[in-house]
């Protein structure tokens, strides 16, 4: 057997069989690892994908025929197995809901993260630094459950109306837009402040027209994102404003569904009972509605992501040499 | 127009920490005023409380007064922030705002302050502060492009265009050329001996060749050790500091015994 | 034109004090949006322990009483529901944890120390998205996908390894549960899910392993794991602690997938491949809200306090090991 070590002088000893095999072992393990965590991520996207295309090739005449019924219906007055029932009310609260929650997150996210960077200093900023950490800690439903004490205290009890679950959803995304608004301040590089208060401009709007103007593009992506992240979220949704089947645009009463409520909403039905051979009737159209509304929310999801990447790529300053 | 500078017993403190100490000094109405010095001594710091950037950094503080035609600018009345109308600043780094066309960038200082000026007018100014900073025929063909697209040179002219266009009486410069080539330093020691007919110039500089081809008087700044403070050792006509100092220590410095 | 001859003197005095009302009021605002925060979390505890003051207050039968799904016949009480749901949750969690640590170390690793340069950036891309996939279709891709195929492999571990208390079969028919709704796919659920949190705050921390000492190892003809094992992982160690109790963080209160996923029960059991054995805190709360009464409305959100109380120490003791790191991170 020829002689594989190295030479004698290397510190570590000789380079033996055993520390070569346990070498190639990790390695190939840690591929392995790599391997195993996109398993799911492929097997995931490849069934939304396949299956939430059956409810869109089943329209209500029975036909087994592409259509966008789903996103044109909502859920009113569709019952047991009929082809019927789409997400129309469930997009719109998902709309409505979520703009409240960014109308609400973003004024104060942005605001607080200028105080952190710009402003803040002693007890108060440790305070709100320590606080923000704390909040995105926060389990999803204990939000929900937060915005619902907080209506049924105000209101009276069984309050779920769309604002709830903004104030929910709020309580989730404010986090979110603090850190990456604090980051994306940050990185301005402080030349430009100084250049700012040289040419005479006072602080307010140096900060309001040079830093947040040179922030801005990774303001907006970290927005985007935290409006991604909160999109998907059921828990909240489910206390803090429930389960409806036809369309309001009422933010302030009655109930509003949303779309990832409405994929449990479906998937908690199970299958269909059909019985009368007379009536069109599709037992599995549930769990169709389920995949499909899911296939929407995903897509929906990524697009945001993408938003996000594309406005990082493409409108950051060059603010580097 | 351009005023004069008179300092009187300036003291510069970070918090507790006495950084320069007890400076009085004349500077003449039109001049160029050159300070030198070795690392650390101070030079920069003094240069900052001309125009009151000094306190900018959280329990930074002055004791003394600093006198431009006569009033105080340290004065209680007196608003910092129009202190920096008056006194404009360049700073080593080139710093364009990266988010802003090359036009943008030389009327920010005025846009910011008196927020809104005719299109005609507007398009004057950039014109002239370009021209006053010798950097007009090289960019007129494109003043919408980004600041940031300039070489480093004509970034600081840039700067230099920018800090006039909201016309001070002083223009302060921090070693504006110790982050260019030779052939801007050049370019911009030109455009000093053109800006000086409008205004007063201080050059902070580490560069004792420039001091001495730029400016007509010169103050030397001197650090006993680390953790003293700074302070002026000697202030006279740059010719006479480059040949016949009176102070050991300038003589020391001028003929790279330290530094 | 020079500059000299339009020079018009400069208007503002130095005595203006223009801007500085809206100076301070842009202060004031900042800083009153900051306060916000803290109003804001002191809302949520305030308002929280309000709703679930009755159920804390009332004695154990007083609330069995309105509370329909606290049967004093099976000698249940508030107490010893939040018993077996405190139980299910760290069980479930800790589990998925185990899963997914080793899993998220070694793809933390292969992302700083053996892909490729040039993909590594994308490749820990795919990784994030793991994290963007919202939790409710993970529970539908786990309860209807992912279980069905589950289920003959838990069938095979009950018959191997049904020695080992965690996959006992059920005593009466011999078998772990037909439907594979337990307390296992849960965890695997949850691990998948976890896994993009610790894998991104760990690859951070393998990045930031000094240059220095990685060569120093190799210099001594070190081979590459053991250059990991004497460079990385010290330099890492307390990063990765801390990235691991994120991911406790974030499982012990996730709500929707184990909801899909499990069929729920209230036990101390250790079955792991038995249904109708488990449950978590944040899925019980999800199962019961919409059909409870106002007291039992109460006793769910003491239920979530207590949720919230022990995530937020979770977390807190998460972000203190990590900010001690960078105390004692060697990189001086």
């Amino acid at each position: 057997m020829t002689d594989r070590t190295l030479t004698d002088t290397s510190a570590l000893g000789e380079l033996t069989y055993r520390r070569k095999f346990v070498n190639s072992g990790m390695t190939v393990l840690v591929y392995i690892a790599f391997a195993v965590a996109l398993i799911p991520l492929v097997w995931l996207s490849y069934t939304v994908l396949t299956r939430g295309v059956d409810r869109f090739m089943v329209n209500s005449n029975g036909d087994h025929v592409f259509n966008l019924e789903f996103l044109q219906q909502s859920m009113r007055g569709v019952f047991g197995g009929s082809p019927e029932g789409g997400i129309l009310h469930a997009m719109w609260g998902t709309v409505i809901i979520t703009g409240v929650a960014a109308l609400i997150s973003i004024p104060i996210g942005l605001l607080t993260s200028i105080y952190l960077v710009e402003y803040g200093k002693g007890r108060l900023k440790s305070a709100v630094t320590f606080f923000v950490d704390v909040m995105t800690g926060i389990p999803s439903i204990v939000a929900g459950l937060f915005a619902y004490a907080l209506f049924a205290i105000l209101f009276g009890p069984g309050t779920k109306t769309a604002v709830t679950g903004a104030v929910a959803l709020s309580v989730l995304m404010i986090p979110v837009v603090v850190r990456a608004s604090e980051e994306m301040l940050r990185l301005v590089p402080n030349e430009l402040r100084e250049a700012s208060y040289a040419l005479g401009v006072p602080k307010y709007l140096t900060v309001l027209k040079i830093v947040i103007r040179t922030a801005f593009a990774g303001i907006t992506t970290g927005v985007t994102l935290a409006i991604a992240r909160v999109i998907g979220e059921t828990a909240p949704l489910l206390i803090a404003v429930g389960v409806a089947d036809s369309l309001n645009f009422n933010a302030f009463s009655g109930r509003m569904m949303t779309l990832p409520v409405y994929i449990v909403s479906e998937w908690r039905k199970g299958e269909a009972v059909c019985n009368n051979p007379d009536v069109l009737c599709v037992p599995e159209i549930t769990e169709y509605r389920a995949w499909a509304a899911a296939l929407v929310l995903i897509l929906i999801v990524m697009a945001l992501n993408l938003v996000a990447r594309l406005i990082s790529k493409y409108f950051s300053p060059k603010t580097g040499r | 127009m351009a005023k004069r500078i008179d300092v009187n017993n300036l003291n510069v403190y970070y918090g507790g920490f006495l950084a320069v100490e007890d400076v009085s000094l004349a500077i003449e109405p039109n001049s160029v005023t050159a300070l030198i010095g070795p690392s650390g001594c101070g030079k920069s710091t003094f240069l900052r409380t001309l125009n009151r950037m000094h306190e900018v950094i959280p329990g930074a503080r002055v004791e003394g007064e600093v006198l431009m035609d006569g009033t105080n600018l340290y004065d209680s009345s007196v608003d910092p922030v129009a202190v920096r109308r008056h006194v404009g600043m360049v700073f080593q780094r080139p710093n364009p705002f990266p988010t802003m066309s090359i036009a943008e960038n030389v009327i920010a200082g005025v846009k910011l302050n008196r927020g809104r000026m005719s299109k005609p007018d507007t398009e004057e100014l950039v014109e002239a502060s370009l021209r006053g900073a010798n950097l007009w025929d090289e960019v007129k063909d494109r003043l919408g492009k980004p600041g940031s697209s300039l070489s480093g040179g004509q970034q600081q002219r840039l700067c230099i265009a920018r800090a006039i266009a909201i016309k001070p009486d002083v223009l302060l410069m921090d070693e504006p050329c110790s982050a260019l080539d030779p052939i801007s330093t050049l370019a911009i020691e030109d455009l000093i001996q053109d800006l000086k007919e409008s205004y007063t110039i201080v050059i902070v500089t580490h560069n004792m060749q420039q001091a001495a081809r730029v400016s007509e008087k010169t103050g030397f700044f001197n650090i006993a050790g680390t953790g003293k403070p700074g302070k002026l050792i000697e202030m006279d006509d740059t010719t006479t500091i480059f040949s016949a100092p009176s102070e050991k220590a300038t003589e020391d410095y001028i003929s790279g015994r330290f530094g | 034109m020079t500059i000299t001859d339009k020079r018009e003197t400069q208007e503002v005095p130095l005595t203006a004090h223009s801007g500085s009302f809206a100076n301070s009021a842009f202060t004031g605002l900042s800083t009153f949006a900051a306060s916000l925060i803290l109003v804001l979390l002191a809302a949520v505890a305030a308002f929280l322990i309000t709703e679930a003051w009755p159920a804390l207050t009332d004695g154990g039968a007083v609330l069995a009483e309105k509370v329909q799904w606290i049967k004093p016949e099976d000698g249940e009480s508030l107490i010893q529901v939040i018993g077996y749901l405190v139980f299910g949750t760290v069980l479930i969690s800790t589990i998925a944890l185990l899963i997914a640590t080793p899993l998220s170390i070694g793809i933390a690793l292969f992302i700083s120390h053996y892909a490729p340069r040039r993909l590594a950036a994308g490749l820990g891309y795919l990784i994030d998205l793991l994290a963007a996939i919202p939790s409710v279709v993970y529970g539908l891709w786990g309860a209807i996908v992912l279980i069905p195929v589950l289920q003959p492999f838990y069938q095979w571990l009950g018959s191997t390894f049904g020695w080992i208390p965690l996959f006992t079969p059920n005593p009466l028919t011999g078998e772990v549960s037909p439907t594979g709704r337990v307390a296992l796919s849960a965890s695997i659920v949850l691990a998948i899910m976890i896994i993009p949190i610790i894998t991104a705050v760990t690859r951070e921390v393998f990045l930031q392993t000094p240059k220095l000492h990685e060569e120093a190892a190799l210099a001594m003809g070190a081979t590459r794991w053991e250059m990991i094992r004497m460079a990385v992982f010290p330099f890492g160690r307390s990063g990765m602690i801390g990235a691991t109790m994120l991911g406790l963080g974030r499982a012990l209160g996730e709500t929707m997938a184990v909801y899909m996923i499990l069929s729920v029960g209230l036990s101390y059991s250790f079955n792991i491949l038995q249904s109708g054995e488990h449950n978590t805190i944040a899925s019980y709360i999800a199962g019961q809200f919409p059909e409870a009464n106002s007291y039992g409305v109460s006793a769910l959100i003491a239920m979530g306090l207590a949720l919230f109380i022990i995530t937020l120490l979770v977390n807190m003791l998460a972000r203190w090991i990590v900010s001690r790191r960078s105390e004692f991170s060697g990189a001086n």
